[in-house]
């Protein structure tokens, strides 16, 4: 047993912290939160076959593939000379979870062990407190911003995703998102603890800025993204599949960040439910998620106000979509979530979806490719692809099978096939 | 005119319609990688057939899609071209099943749940490309397998999921004298199996069934199988061929200049844009410097003709090759020979036997011994002295040319084994376990694709400029990695050298999985046929950075092994078959099934001259006599105890528990609860493969493991039961043994209810109580647990409930107890009487026979006492892993593991069985290796799924109790 290498309070002075990129707007977002709070966050960009080669090297062959390429990607960082790994730490999130999942964070220390690098201390990014570092707090103000940041950045996401496809001047939506990450960490900074005033306007000017975008508004198939958090988001891990379905003509519909982190907290509801617990623990929770769902509708208020355009579907919208397809008691990997969201859009218009995974994935075994056949008796019109992502599988193998559900796609949309 | 190109992974289709939409023109064609030169040439005859046409052109298939985007030109999915040719050509058609070099799909057309279109993920199992490697394998051409398979008589279980597999169900079956004949037909039966579990996912094929596609339209054999299985007689058409291109063709809207379009595909033919590795040798002085090196290693083979003194024989029947080596007292080679088994090595060793006496008429032959795959069959035949498991025959060879060698790899046909020399004896052993990649056939499998022979086509990427970065993979995968090279334009050259790099790669880093070459060791020996290939052996030593010694006679050393072995163990004169005997030698097979036990294993019965007899295929040694009494086994008597509990009398209902998963060990918990409150508990039985044919129809996710697809055949089993309700519940929570940070249970075990519930239609019409269950707070539970049952079964008082809930935690606890006590009385006894003890290490599942293949018995016929890790688990304390140590069956393993460390008895030891994509498993693998290695001991790794190839189990076993010091040869 390896002692545990502590990010201590000196640490936080010089220290260079990597952090994975699985969602760009996201975590750039949060990336400059975390720096307001004096930590030197580096979102980590390298790509190619060295991260999968590191992957490959200094994790099990057999674990899943967001672990390998995650700990691929700081162990090639680590070793590309870009940073003094003396003075460098990593951080990632853990979960907690049934799911292997919660294993990377063990997974990357022992890579760390093997390639040599074990003084290379590890943050272990959680709100239960499952690690304690003296030089890493998540204080009140920290986690209030974060939690703050990812509902701004679902939000953006999701208007981004609506309008991008459609825009004359390409590039007009990626810039707005850049103006308003800038502008967002300015006000951060001005204003620590801004309240509901901004965050109110914020959101409806963001509305109203891609509403104004220029566009040409045009027939596209729409195709939904679910799965495995980290192959959905992370463009490394599902071979730029967002960019392939632009370039396809589509218009992609990818589900926000807070909905995870809300079904985190409702497995701690609907667990003392079914199973038994402390009451007082439920009461907190069935608080902190009114308070949520509040603010959720108030961005979905705002935006329909404000715009042409949908709000990210607040996350009492998704759990009502899930009309007991699955069980809430299934809660590990993205659970029953995964499936309420196929759900969801289904019935919000977007019949056609990628569901990724990881190869061998265990909880999509359950929610994702275990519930595609009931989903297709309960709505006809749907037309779900499901696709596996590992070291192994090539890029050609899974664009053509998205080639084939286009085709579907494109043939209910017009009536009649069209070639690409 | 209308001009479709399908370009598939292995072939070319081409067809061009006139304005009518009628065939003028078509071709097939085999591309070899060549597709813009083979494009080219057939534009050019397109051109010059129909010269002043206009022409439209589309694009479609697999490897098209490349070609199409950069010249521009329309790319329809090819799924999707075949139905628009379909919906014209038979529109009466229901669903197609189109099979194609690495692809396999299924089309719906019609019925409820509308278009729908299946295709084979990322396995390549089932498709042209696996009759091919099949055809290899068995060393007849791939057009020779129709006429065979006419003349089957009967067929064997094939795993079909993946050709890696299906190969090594089908080698031990080839090596043991099965007819080729009845292989043939298994094969076509795999395939058909395949396709119909994998892509159907519990849609029924039925209605007007279209057969499309190249394995389909040249097997008839084939065509029947799909007609048997599926119980229909499918449609044949004409032009079966060329579907998807006819689909293209039609499809294409946009004119094309086939003259501007010619240099434009010669340009693209030129530029190649894939990731590419350094050459293997920059020139050839470079290759030269290299040979001279490795020519100083060196066993000679001297001539010694009218050699009058005592010789001593080696055989090693592997897997592809047979190795056979004569040497004399002094340990110098008198005769070697390397033959191509042929799917039967009795015929190449008599030859050589003759041979040899032929060539050696007054030598003495002293010793006489087998090893590999085909080790008993040999042994048997010919009557050698004795047998040894081939890692010790590789060791002993091993030391005769580097006495110091502390790391030995050898690659063969289908093996990897490679071991660590500790104190003079094998310390670590790595074999690959259900994985082929990076051994031999698999590069020959690649050469013969190319149609060249293996040497040739592995000595033409030693020059290579550009090897591709294959990086590593399954063998199954390769294909389209390779497929991927050829399409951004890859040569042959280039890809032979990136396949060499490659298997290296995989032996590296998915077989021994090192990160750090320097801990393999200073003094490796590599052996193995594939060694011999410079390719393969230049990319071994530029990865681990090493120099390497390979000895001139690589490939035979399991043979010389041997015959070192022998002329050890000589006492004078071998019992070997005489000229005489061996002039008569005859041999005759015939099978049957066993009646020892459940098992009905399908014997194979080889009688010899002489009526000696040899039979395979059982796992027992039960009819064969040939064992020694078993051992004490915990997995039997666990199996007994399950099967001891009475069903109960009827008085409130009949309730079905499929045995399975968690039942394993929950099922003494739910047995009292139920039987308790008056319920007649119907158990479903214990897994055969039939039973798992039943359901596999509905299992919706290929790459579950073995276990959880099980259940679909429980359920259905229980479904004609006609039981008032079939409950299996869903448990996320295990119970808390206080050994871990958590007791979860893995995503499957804790949820795979919710699969039956929504995949097996026949639930809908049943009682299904699947609800989600805390039995892991028995306070809680019991308090809830009436609620939930009088939603099913209204009216049961609930004092009775909770007190029968009560009765179900004593009945646990007792089961338990039990097994513990048992488990502690085995130890004890073994210990006193001083017999080796496996702590046989899985899940509580794992004690069906159909998911351990009867490993279990194997083991206490191997001489040792098997016991549980659930009986040992709790004689350690908590301690602290390098693991999130969260899931109950998996903190076992570590209890397991450390008890093993810790207990201070060398006798006892630790197998771990792992089922084929178990990915919590990925975790306690390394991590149990671990805690054994701190204490000093062993870690062996049984990877198991659908398959039985008892003989590979067997050899992974006989290394263990080798390397302990066990085995009595």
């Amino acid at each position: 047993m390896q002692e545990r290498i502590e990010f201590t309070r000196e640490m936080k002075r010089d220290y260079t912290i990597l952090m994975p990129n699985m969602l760009p707007v996201h975590f750039r977002l949060l990336r400059d939160v975390f720096r307001l709070h004096g930590y030197n966050m580096v979102l980590l960009d390298n790509e190619g076959p060295g991260v999968v080669e590191a992957g490959l090297k200094y994790v099990h062959n057999d674990t899943c593939y967001p672990a390998l390429l995650c700990i691929g990607q700081f162990i090639d960082a680590l070793q590309s000379g870009r940073f003094d790994i003396n003075r460098t730490a990593l951080i990632i999130t853990q979960t907690g979870g049934g799911c292997r999942a919660s294993n990377y964070i063990h997974l990357l220390r022992k890579a760390l062990i093997k390639a040599g690098m074990a003084h290379v201390p590890v943050i272990s990014l959680n709100p239960a407190g499952l690690e304690k570092n003296s030089g890493f707090q998540l204080t009140p103000t920290l986690l209030l911003q974060s939690m703050v940041t990812i509902l701004y950045a679902d939000v953006l996401m999701c208007l981004k995703n609506q309008v991008e496809p459609y825009e004359d001047d390409p590039g007009a939506c990626a810039r707005l998102v850049d103006h308003w990450a800038e502008k967002l960490t300015d006000q951060f900074k001005r204003h620590p603890r801004a309240g509901a005033l901004h965050f109110k306007r914020n959101i409806r000017e963001i509305a109203r800025d891609f509403d104004a975008v220029p566009h040409t508004p045009a027939e596209k198939v729409k195709v939904g993204i679910v799965g495995e958090i980290y192959v959905k988001y992370s463009s490394l891990a599902n071979n730029h599949l967002e960019r392939f379905l632009l370039e396809q003509g589509c218009e992609v519909n990818l589900p926000g960040l807070m909905g995870f982190l809300l079904n985190a907290l409702d497995h701690n509801i609907d667990d003392v439910d079914l199973y038994g617990g402390s009451r007082f623990n439920q009461l907190l929770c069935k608080a902190v998620m009114r308070y949520v769902n509040h603010i959720e509708a108030v961005i979905a208020r705002a935006i329909r106000k404000n715009s042409r355009l949908n709000p990210p579907t607040p996350y009492k919208t998704t759990r009502r979509e899930l009309d007991g397809v699955l069980g809430v008691g299934c809660k590990m990997g993205e659970g029953w979530l995964l499936t309420a969201e196929m759900c969801e859009l289904i019935d919000s218009g977007v019949p056609n979806i990628v569901c990724v995974q990881p190869f061998g994935c265990l909880p999509n075994h359950i929610a994702g490719k275990g519930t595609i056949r009931a989903l297709r008796e309960k709505f006809p019109e749907a037309n779900i692809v499901p696709i596996d992502y590992d070291p192994g599988a090539t890029r050609v193998n899974q664009e053509n099978r998205l080639k084939l559900m286009l085709s579907v796609a494109r043939e209910s949309l017009s009536g009649t096939p069209k070639v690409s | 005119m209308r001009i479709g190109l399908d370009i598939g992974s292995t072939t070319i289709k081409c067809v061009v319609l006139d304005d009518a939409g009628r065939i003028v023109l078509s071709r097939y064609q085999r591309h070899k990688s060549q597709i813009a030169q083979l494009a080219e040439v057939l534009l050019h005859t397109i051109k010059a057939e129909f010269p002043g046409e206009k022409f439209t052109l589309g694009i479609s298939g697999s490897a098209g899609m490349g070609l199409a985007e950069e010249l521009g030109i329309d790319f329809l999915q090819e799924v999707y071209a075949t139905r628009v040719a379909l919906k014209r050509l038979v529109p009466e058609a229901d669903c197609a099943i189109e099979l194609g070099g690495e692809d396999a799909k299924i089309l719906f057309l019609t019925g409820a749940g509308g278009l729908e279109v299946r295709m084979n993920g990322t396995c390549a199992g089932g498709t042209g490309a696996f009759i091919d490697q099949m055809a290899t394998l068995m060393d007849v051409s791939v057009e020779q397998l129709e006429p065979l398979s006419a003349h089957h008589q009967r067929s064997y279980a094939i795993a079909s999921r993946c050709g890696v597999f299906a190969k090594s169900d089908i080698q031990p079956l080839l090596n043991q004298g099965a007819r080729k004949e009845d292989v043939a037909r298994s094969i076509f039966e795999a395939v058909a199996g395949q396709t119909i579990a994998g892509l159907a996912q519990g849609r029924e094929i039925a209605g007007n069934v279209v057969y499309l596609g190249g394995p389909l339209t040249f097997f008839s054999q084939l065509r029947d199988c799909f007609d048997k299985a599926l119980g229909i007689r499918g449609i044949h058409p004409e032009n079966s061929l060329y579907f998807v291109s006819i689909g293209a063709a039609m499809q294409a809207a946009g004119e094309v200049d086939i003259d501007a379009l010619i240099p434009r595909i010669q340009r693209r033919a030129g530029a190649a844009r894939y990731v590419s590795c350094p050459p293997l040798f920059t020139d050839e002085a470079a290759y030269r410097a290299f040979r001279a090196r490795h020519d100083k290693n060196r066993v000679d083979t001297v001539e010694k003709p009218g050699y009058d003194g005592k010789v001593y024989i080696g055989i090693d029947s592997g897997s592809t090759t047979i190795k056979a080596v004569v040497i004399d007292e002094d340990h110098n080679l008198l005769k070697t020979a390397y033959m191509s088994n042929r799917g039967n090595p009795l015929p190449e060793v008599k030859r050589f036997l003759k041979e040899f006496y032929d060539e050696f008429p007054r030598a003495t032959v002293a010793g006489a011994g087998a090893t590999g795959y085909g080790e008993a069959l040999v042994k048997a035949a010919f009557r050698l002295d004795g047998g040894v498991v081939e890692t010790v025959a590789h060791f002993i060879a091993a030391r005769q040319l580097q006495r110091d060698v502390d790391f030995i790899i050898d690659i063969g046909g289908q093996d990897i084994k490679c071991f660590k020399i500790r104190d003079g004896a094998i310390d670590d052993i790595f074999l690959n376990e259900a994985c082929s990649s990076g051994c031999g056939s698999f590069i020959q499998t690649f050469a013969a694709a190319w149609g060249l022979p293996v040497d040739e086509f592995a000595r033409r990427g030693l020059l290579a400029k550009h090897p591709v970065d294959l990086g590593s993979r399954c063998t199954v995968f390769m294909n389209s990695s390779v497929k991927q090279a050829q399409k951004d334009g890859a040569t042959l050259e280039d890809i032979s050298a990136g396949l060499s790099i490659s298997i290296v790669k995989n032996a590296l880093y998915k077989v021994i999985r090192t990160a750090d070459a320097a801990e393999l060791g200073d003094h490796i020996v590599v052996q193995g046929g594939t060694f011999l290939n410079d390719a393969v052996l230049r990319a071994f030593e530029r990865e681990i950075g090493k120099d390497v010694v390979r000895p001139n006679i690589a490939g035979l050393m399991g043979a010389y092994g041997v015959a070192v072995w022998s002329a050890e163990r000589s006492k004078g004169k071998s019992g070997m078959l005489t000229r005489a005997e061996l002039d008569a030698f005859d041999m005759q097979t015939s099978n049957t099934r066993c009646q020892g036990c459940k098992n009905h294993c399908m014997l194979n019965i080889i009688k010899f001259d002489g009526g000696r007899r040899f039979i395979s295929g059982n796992r027992c040694e039960k009819m064969t006599g040939g064992g020694k009494k078993a051992m004490p086994n915990l997995y039997e008597v666990k199996r007994q105890m399950l099967r001891e509990l009475t069903p109960g009398d009827n008085l409130r209902g009949r309730i079905g528990i499929p045995m399975g998963l968690n039942m394993y060990e929950l099922y003494p918990f739910w047995h009292a609860l139920f039987t308790r409150l008056g319920f007649e508990v119907v158990q479903s039985p214990e897994s055969d493969h039939a039973l798992y044919a039943a359901g596999q129809r509905t299992i919706p996710s290929d790459t579950a493991c073995y276990p959880a697809k099980l259940m679909h055949g429980h359920t259905e089993w229980l479904l004609q039961q006609g039981v008032d309700a079939i409950f299996y519940p869903c448990l996320s929570y295990n119970f808390d043994e206080k050994r871990g940070d958590n007791h979860y249970n893995c995503p499957v075990v804790a949820y795979y209810p919710e699969v039956l519930r929504l995949n097996v239609p026949g639930l809908r019409n049943t009682k299904f109580i699947s609800d989600y269950l805390g039995i892991h707070r028995p306070r809680d539970f019991e308090r809830r647990f009436p609620r939930v049952l009088d939603r099913y079964f209204p009216g049961i008082p609930r004092r009775e409930v909770r007190e029968a809930v009560r009765a179900a935690y004593r009945a646990y606890d007792d089961h338990m107890a039990a097994v513990r006590a048992r488990g502690a009385e085995m130890l004890r006894e073994a210990r006193e009487k001083g017999v080796p003890v496996i702590v046989l290490c899985g899940r509580p599942y794992h004690i069906d026979p159909e998911i351990s293949h009867g490993i279990d018995q194997q083991i206490a016929q191997l001489g040792a006492v098997v016991v549980t890790e659930d009986s040992v688990n709790m004689n350690v304390q908590k301690f602290s892993v390098n693991v999130l140590n969260q899931w109950t069956y998996h903190s076992r393993l570590y209890s397991a593991a450390r008890y093993v460390a810790t207990c201070g008895d060398p006798g006892v030891n630790l197998v771990q069985l792992v089922s084929f994509g178990c990915g919590v498993d990925a975790i306690t693998t390394d991590e149990v290796r671990r805690i054994l290695s701190e204490g000093g001991k062993l870690y062996t790794q049984l990877k198991i799924d659908e398959i039985t190839n008892p003989g590979a189990v067997r050899i992974r076993l006989r290394s263990l109790f080798a390397a302990l010091g066990q085995e009595e040869a």
